[in-house]
C-alpha cells in the first residue's frame, strides 16, 4: 500500500533507484507531449501538403509532392509518372491532361507524339517536399497581410494605450493620500466583476454611437482600461519608497516627472508582465472583434480564419497555412518570454 | 575589425535613440497640462488627472452599459435608439422563462435559450470535473523529483497560448471524416466515423478541446500550491513513520484546499462564459447540441435579423446572476485562502 500510494506522496526520490511510479510519471508526461505538440506537429506537417495529399485517405506522416516537368511546346509544367504495365512498360511519361480512366501523355524526350496510358498502368513519382504554395497563395489570393496587419496593429495600439493609461490609474491610486480613493477602489474591484460578455448589447451600442463601428479603434479602446492591469501594477508601485518621491519633489520635480522618470522606470517588471499578457490578450481576442468588426477589410486574423473555414470555396491546404501563421507570432512569445507569462498569469488569475 | 562591428550597429542604436527622442517630446507635451492643473490646483489635485483616463474608459464601457443593459432587458423592439424602444416591463424575461414543461426544452417559447442553458450546465460540469482532476494530477506528477520539470510545466501550458480558434482549427482538422483520427480507427480495424455530426460526440470533443485548451492554467496554479507547502511538514510526518497515503490524505490535501476552491471556483466562472473555441469548433451544433449561452446571446443580438437587442440583454442579466454568485463565492473561497 505504501508503495502504491508514494507516486502520490513522494517529492523527493531517497535514492537513485527508479521504482515503477518514477517510470509511470515520466510515462504520463510523455503522453502529456504527445497530446501537446501532436496536434500541433500534424496541423504544421499538413499546412505544406498539396490539396491532393490532403485529400488523400489515409493520410500520409509527411508532405509529398509529385515531381513535374517542363516539356517543349507546354506552358505549364507536367506531372511525371512511371509506366508500370502496359503497351509503354518502362518509360517515363509526363501527363498532358487526364480524360476519365485514360490519360494523355508525353514523353518529354520526343514532345511532339501524344500517347494514351490507361490510368492503372501508371505511378506517380513523388518525393518529400513542401508545398509552399500553400503559403503564398495566402498573400496572392486571400488578402492576408490586410487581416496580419489589422490584428498587429490592434495588439500594438491597444497594448501601449492599456499600458499607459492603467500605468497612470495605479500611480494615482497607490502614490496619493485622497478623498474619495477607496471609492474609487472599489469601483475598480467592481469592474474585474463585469465581464465583457455579460454587457455586450450595450457595449455594442455605445461602440455604435461613438461611430467605433467597423473600426479598429472600435476593438481597441472599450478593452483599453483593464482593472487586472490597474491591479497588477498597483500592487508593485506599493512596493516603492514613497522617500524616492519626497526627494524628486525636493528637487521640484513636477507630478508628471515623478511618474515619467521615477516611477515608470522602477516598475518595469510588472509593466513587462502586463505588456505581455495585453498581447496574447489581444492577439487572440475573438468575440468581441466578431461583433464589432463585420466588414471583410477589418477583419483580423482570428476573424479572418473563423470566416474562412465557414466557406465551401476555402480549400483546408490554405487554411491550415492561414492557422499556422496566426499561431506563429503567439509562439514566438511564448518560447521566449514564458517564465514572465507564467508568473505574471499566476499572479493575475488570467484576466 | 572592432571599428567595423561599430559602424554596423550605429544605425540600429540610432533607431532607438531617435524613438527615445521622440517619446521624450510626446511625453514633454503630456507634461504641460499637468504642470498647468498643477500650477492652479495644487499638486495634492494631480492624481484626479492621471485617474481620468481609465475613469473615462471605465465609465464608458463599463458603468454606462451596466446600466444601459437594464434600460434594453426592459424594453422591446428592433430600434437601437432608446426613444424609439417601448418599456415593456418584464415581458423579455418572461419569453425567456416561458415554458410548459421546463425539463423539456422542446416545449418552451424559446426553446434555444433553454437548450443553451442545459448545454452550458453539463459543459461546466464535464469540462470542470475533468479539467481540476486532470491539472491536480499532473501538477502532483510535476511537484515530484522530476527532470525538466520546467520543460514539462511550458509544454501543459503552451496550449493556453493558443487562440481559440486556433485550437479549434486544429482539432477539427484531426476530427475530419478523412481526418487522421479516423485514418487511426481504421488502421485498428475500427469503422471511421463522422465525429462532428454527431450531437453526443459532438459535444464530447468540444468539451475535451477546452480542457485541452485551459489545462496548463489551473496545473500552473496548482503546482505553485503544492510547492508553497512547507517541507518541514512533510519531515516531521516522516519522522513519525506516517505511510505515504495517510500523508497525502491527511498533510497534502487539507494544506491544498483553499488553492482547490480558488481554481475551482475560476474554471466555473470560466467555463460559463466559454464561448469562443466551441463556436470556432462546431458553431453550436449539429443542431443545437453545443450552442452555449454566450452564444446565445451573440445570436440574439448580433448575428441574427431581426436584432433582439431586449431579449439579448435580458439572457445577459441572467448570466450576469450566475456570475455574481459565483464571483461572490470566488471573493469568499479567496479571504479564506489570504487568512489561511
Amino acid at each position: 500500500m505504501a508503495n502504491a500510494t508514494s507516486f502520490f506522496t513522494r517529492t523527493r526520490s531517497k535514492s537513485g533507484r527508479w521504482d515503477w511510479t518514477d517510470y509511470a510519471s515520466y510515462g504520463y508526461l510523455l503522453l502529456g507531449v504527445l497530446v501537446v505538440f501532436g496536434p500541433v506537429i500534424w496541423l504544421l506537417l499538413s499546412s505544406f501538403k498539396t490539396e491532393a495529399e490532403i485529400q488523400r485517405f489515409p493520410p500520409r506522416f509527411l508532405p509529398y509532392v509529385q515531381q513535374t516537368v517542363m516539356v517543349d511546346g507546354y506552358d505549364e509544367p507536367l506531372a511525371v509518372y512511371d509506366i508500370v504495365s502496359g503497351e509503354f512498360e518502362g518509360r517515363r511519361l509526363a501527363q498532358i491532361r487526364r480524360v476519365g480512366l485514360i490519360s494523355q501523355m508525353v514523353d518529354p524526350d520526343e514532345p511532339g507524339e501524344r500517347l494514351k496510358v490507361d490510368i492503372d498502368d501508371r505511378q506517380a513519382i513523388e518525393s518529400v517536399g513542401l508545398a509552399t504554395e500553400n503559403y503564398t497563395e495566402l498573400f496572392e489570393q486571400f488578402s492576408f497581410l490586410k487581416y496580419f496587419w489589422n490584428s498587429a496593429f490592434i495588439t500594438v495600439v491597444a497594448t501601449a494605450i492599456t499600458l499607459l493609461v492603467n500605468s497612470m490609474a495605479a500611480f494615482g491610486l497607490s502614490k496619493y493620500q485622497f478623498k474619495g480613493r477607496n471609492v474609487m477602489l472599489i469601483i475598480v474591484v467592481g469592474s474585474l466583476m463585469i465581464p465583457q460578455t455579460v454587457v455586450l448589447v450595450p457595449l455594442f451600442i455605445v461602440t455604435k454611437e461613438l461611430g467605433m463601428l467597423n473600426s479598429l479603434w472600435g476593438v481597441i479602446i472599450p478593452g483599453a482600461a483593464t482593472p487586472t492591469g490597474v491591479f497588477l501594477l498597483r500592487q508593485y508601485m506599493l512596493t516603492i519608497p514613497d522617500e524616492i518621491l519626497d526627494a524628486a519633489r525636493m528637487d521640484k520635480a513636477s507630478e508628471w516627472k515623478i511618474f515619467w522618470r521615477i516611477i515608470l522606470p522602477l516598475s518595469a517588471p510588472a509593466i513587462a508582465v502586463l505588456a505581455i499578457l495585453s498581447v496574447i490578450w489581444r492577439w487572440n481576442d475573438f468575440l468581441w472583434p466578431l461583433i464589432v468588426l463585420s466588414e471583410n477589410q477589418n477583419f483580423t486574423l482570428q476573424i479572418a480564419l473563423n470566416s474562412f473555414q465557414g466557406e465551401m470555396t476555402t480549400k483546408w491546404s490554405n487554411l491550415l497555412a492561414m492557422t499556422v501563421l496566426t499561431l506563429l507570432p503567439i509562439t514566438f512569445v511564448f518560447m521566449f518570454l514564458q517564465k514572465y507569462i507564467a508568473t505574471g498569469i499566476a499572479s493575475t488569475g488570467g484576466k | 575589425m572592432a571599428s567595423r562591428g561599430a559602424m554596423r550597429t550605429f544605425p540600429c542604436r540610432l533607431k532607438v535613440m531617435l524613438m527615445l527622442q521622440i517619446l521624450t517630446q510626446l511625453m514633454k507635451i503630456v507634461e504641460v497640462p499637468f504642470a498647468l492643473w498643477q500650477r492652479y490646483f495644487g499638486a495634492s489635485r494631480v492624481v484626479w488627472l492621471f485617474l481620468l483616463p481609465n475613469m473615462l474608459l471605465f465609465g464608458t464601457f463599463a458603468f454606462v452599459p451596466i446600466f444601459l443593459n437594464f434600460v434594453y432587458a426592459f424594453t422591446s423592439g428592433d430600434q437601437i435608439l432608446l426613444a424609439d424602444r417601448p418599456y415593456t416591463g418584464w415581458s423579455n424575461f418572461e419569453t425567456l422563462s416561458r415554458c410548459d414543461n421546463y425539463l423539456d426544452p422542446n416545449s418552451c417559447d424559446r426553446d434555444i435559450f433553454w437548450r443553451a442553458l442545459w448545454n452550458t450546465s453539463w459543459f461546466v460540469t464535464l469540462q470542470v470535473g475533468f479539467m481540476v482532476g486532470f491539472s491536480l494530477l499532473t501538477a502532483i506528477i510535476l511537484n515530484r523529483d522530476i527532470r525538466a520539470r520546467g520543460f514539462f510545466r511550458s509544454v501543459f501550458f503552451f496550449p493556453v497560448m493558443l487562440s481559440p480558434v486556433v485550437v479549434a482549427l486544429i482539432w477539427k482538422w484531426i476530427l475530419l471524416r478523412n481526418g487522421l483520427l479516423n485514418a487511426a480507427l481504421e488502421g485498428m480495424g475500427f469503422e471511421s466515423f463522422n465525429w462532428l455530426l454527431d450531437r453526443q460526440w459532438a459535444f464530447g470533443w468540444s468539451v475535451f478541446l477546452s480542457v485541452w485548451a485551459h489545462m496548463g492554467f489551473y496545473t500552473l496554479i496548482l503546482l505553485a500550491g503544492l510547492q508553497a507547502i512547507p517541507r518541514d511538514v512533510y519531515e516531521a510526518a516522516l519522522m513519525d513513520r506516517a505511510s505515504a497515503w495517510r500523508t497525502f490524505r491527511r498533510i497534502t490535501l487539507p494544506l491544498l484546499a483553499p488553492t482547490m476552491l480558488v481554481v475551482l471556483v475560476l474554471a466555473v466562472i470560466k467555463g460559463v462564459q466559454t464561448f469562443d473555441e466551441v463556436y470556432a469548433f462546431t458553431g453550436g451544433g449539429p443542431g443545437s447540441a453545443t450552442t452555449l449561452i454566450i452564444q446565445y446571446i451573440y445570436e440574439t443580438g448580433f448575428a441574427g435579423a431581426p436584432r433582439l437587442f431586449g431579449l439579448a440583454a435580458a439572457a445577459s442579466i441572467v448570466l450576469a446572476l450566475v456570475l455574481v454568485v459565483l464571483t461572490a463565492v470566488q471573493f469568499w473561497a479567496n479571504r479564506r485562502n489570504v487568512d489561511g
